[in-house]
């Protein structure tokens, strides 16, 4: 009688402390962001700050931080780069599940080869190649190196081969070409998979630093971290508390969308077999 | 000039011969039935005649014109599926317009917002969504045609696939084993309406099933495939009777026929004590002797007839099927009798049992028929392929 509860209460206490100690920085932040300078730097650590300093420090965050120009390039880069990302992944997947020719075997081997280079690798070329072509400090070198997501491609493969052929044969013979099936038939039955990979595509994208600080030197073109690095390089220097409250500021915008899609995330994760 | 003519279809997935040369003719508003065991290639050449694969040599003619450059689309063929391939998204109203809507609308006309935008585009949808409702009401779906796929039945959503195949009109109408999905009842039900539903629209149907007894009663003429080779097509009575080959007439009836090996020595099969005289030359050997269950009698007496023994009786209301060895070769002959016939008889009993020499039909040692004086064909002449 006893036993289940107890098991249960022990995988219960378990699972809360693996969350606890993922979610302890992020807490922790939430908490500096309210402290006063001198709490931050008392020798004690304490949860609680001892002056609640949450006005004064987000007030500074959005005086010295241009937040919305941070928070749209965020935006605009994240949409573009998933926009394009679909607009490449879902046809090719499509093509690579359903369509037979010659080289979808090669094509097959050359999408797991995509999937083992990092963008640290091609990084190099790549910043020489936009610099000669003047488009450093632009949308475009944001952009355009993630359009073709190879991740994307196989994940989206995974769940088109899993859609029945005959669907397909049946748009066929109803008179569709073979972009109508993508566009008719495909995509509004993928919505799982494109509502999973846009999860996967904007958190990587929303907090990558690693790219805009190698492609942009300009304010004006900041992504929301590298915008943070500046402010702290060149603004705050110490001041913790405002740093954490931008921090926070645009953390916020993920957090609520997985809050939102957590349901058809993981939906869509188990159906397309990933898993993790 | 047929509606529809295969001349010696050739298809090999990876050296894996799957059709061999297969042709076949059928006229105005037939209704034919492909009939075989799994995998013996009915499917493959639906698919192939479809335009959704290709054959590697023969050619397809649908009223006369040569389809086999035309692609899928364009061949004004209808096709339902065995899982029915409902758009899953769209309303059952929305699945039935989709072939309308892809002939009638041009293609600026199906855009999503500037489509609507465009004039003339209105009245075209109007008469899209009024023969679909049309079609709907004949097929007694009018009322769901707000529901999805999966907020329907499985007899729904076979009907909405009937829909819409039929909606446009087709050259031909192909059926890849629409029933099998259904249970039982509705299947026996189903039948009938598809046959009904064939009369009224008058479109040659090749309708593929695994099912004998869907074959037989639905079509006009049965075409019987086995292992990528259409063995046989002519009428259902012909089927059962005349089989032109001894895989068809494995292949159809239930309970299954009896095959009993017997020696052909200077044009005659001696057998059961009469003897069958060929019609045909054949090299002294052994051949093969086919006897429908129901033309099997038993002697409980045991005194008369080939000596053996009950080994199992199975009862099914309107007949009994006992199942008998020879005690001489071994082999199991399976009998059809009538209740009253079976009264006497009780699993593990010696039995005489008689076979209907004049009934039996003889086959050749590769297989082909061999006609026989006494066992002369019982109706029309079949069509042989």
């Amino acid at each position: 009688m006893t036993s289940i509860p107890a098991g249960r209460l022990i995988r219960f206490a378990l699972l809360s402390l693996g969350a606890l100690m993922i979610l302890a920085p992020y807490i922790f932040m939430i908490s500096t962001a309210g402290k006063t300078q001198s709490d931050i730097f008392t020798s004690s650590l304490s949860l609680i700050p001892e002056h609640f300093n949450f006005a004064e420090n987000f007030a500074k965050a959005f005086a010295k931080v241009p937040m919305a120009t941070l928070l749209w390039n965020g935006v605009i880069v994240c949409g573009l780069i998933f926009f394009f990302q679909v607009l490449v992944a879902i046809p090719c997947a499509y093509a690579m599940a359903k369509l037979k020719f010659r080289a979808a075997r090669l094509m097959m081997v050359l999408v797991m080869l995509g999937l083992l280079v990092p963008i640290h690798a091609t990084a190099l070329p790549l910043y020489v190649a936009f610099d000669r072509m003047s488009l450093l400090n632009s949308y475009t070198s944001l952009v355009a190196p993630f359009t073709i997501s190879v991740f994307a491609i196989f994940m989206f493969l995974q769940f088109f081969r899993a859609m029945p052929d005959d669907l397909i044969h049946a748009a066929r013979l109803d008179g569709m070409s073979e972009l109508g099936i993508v566009a008719r038939v495909i995509v509004p039955n993928a919505w799982p998979a494109v509502t999973a990979f846009a999860i996967f595509s904007v958190v990587a994208h929303w907090n990558d630093l690693y790219w805009p600080l190698i492609v942009v030197s300009k304010q004006a073109y900041a992504t929301p971290p590298l915008g943070l690095m500046y402010f702290r390089a060149a603004e705050a220097g110490d001041d913790y508390g405002a740093l954490m409250a931008a921090t926070l500021i645009i953390t916020l915008p993920l957090v609520v969308a997985f809050l939102f899609a957590q349901k058809r995330f993981v939906e869509g994760i188990t159906m397309t077999g990933l898993k993790g | 000039m047929s509606a529809l003519s295969l001349r010696g279809l050739n298809k090999a997935f990876g050296g894996n011969a799957v059709l061999n040369g297969v042709s076949l003719d059928a006229e105005a508003g037939e209704f034919i039935a492909l009939v075989g065991p799994s995998g013996c290639g009915k499917s493959t050449l639906l698919r192939i005649l479809a335009g959704l694969d290709h054959a590697d040599s023969g050619e397809i003619f649908v009223g006369g014109k040569d389809m086999s450059a035309v692609a899928a689309a364009d061949r004004n063929i209808a096709m339902v599926f065995q899982s029915y391939a409902l758009y899953p998204h769209l309303t059952a109203g929305q699945n039935i317009a989709v072939p309308l809507a892809m002939k009638r609308l041009s293609r600026t006309q199906r855009l999503p917002l500037v489509g609507s935008a465009l004039p003339g585009q209105k009245e075209i949808r109007a008469g899209i969504s009024r023969d679909v409702r049309e079609m709907a009401t004949v097929l007694k779906i009018d009322h769901l045609l707000d529901r999805k796929p999966g907020q329907m039945s499985g007899g729904q959503r076979q009907r909405v696939a009937l829909a819409r195949a039929m909606v446009r009109h087709p050259s031909i109408f192909l059926m890849d084993e629409p029933l099998s999905n259904l249970d039982a009842n509705l299947r026996v039900h189903a039948r009938g309406e598809i046959v009904e539903l064939h009369r009224r629209a008058g479109v040659p149907t090749l309708y593929v099933t695994h099912d004998q007894a869907e074959a037989l009663s639905m079509a006009d003429r049965v075409a019987v495939m086995i292992g990528g080779n259409l063995l046989q097509l002519a009428a259902p009575e012909a089927i059962y009777n005349d089989p032109a080959h001894i895989e068809v007439a494995r292949f159809v009836g239930q309970p299954r026929i009896n095959i009993i090996s017997a020696l052909a020595e200077n044009g005659r099969v001696d057998f059961s004590g009469t003897r069958l005289a060929l019609l045909e030359k054949v090299a002294n050997g052994p051949v093969s002797l086919g006897i429908r269950p129901e033309f099997v009698k038993l002697s409980p007496s045991g005194r008369s007839g080939l000596a053996g023994r009950i080994e199992r009786l199975e009862f099914l209301g309107s007949e009994v099927i006992a199942h008998c060895r020879l005690d001489a070769s071994g082999d199991v002959v399976i009998a059809k009798l009538a209740p009253h016939e079976a009264r006497d008889l009780i699993a593990g009993m010696p039995v005489g049992i008689l076979l209907s020499p004049e009934q039996a039909m003889v086959f050749g040692p590769e297989g082909r028929r061999l006609r026989t004086a006494s066992a002369a064909p019982t109706r029309q002449e079949p069509a042989y392929v």
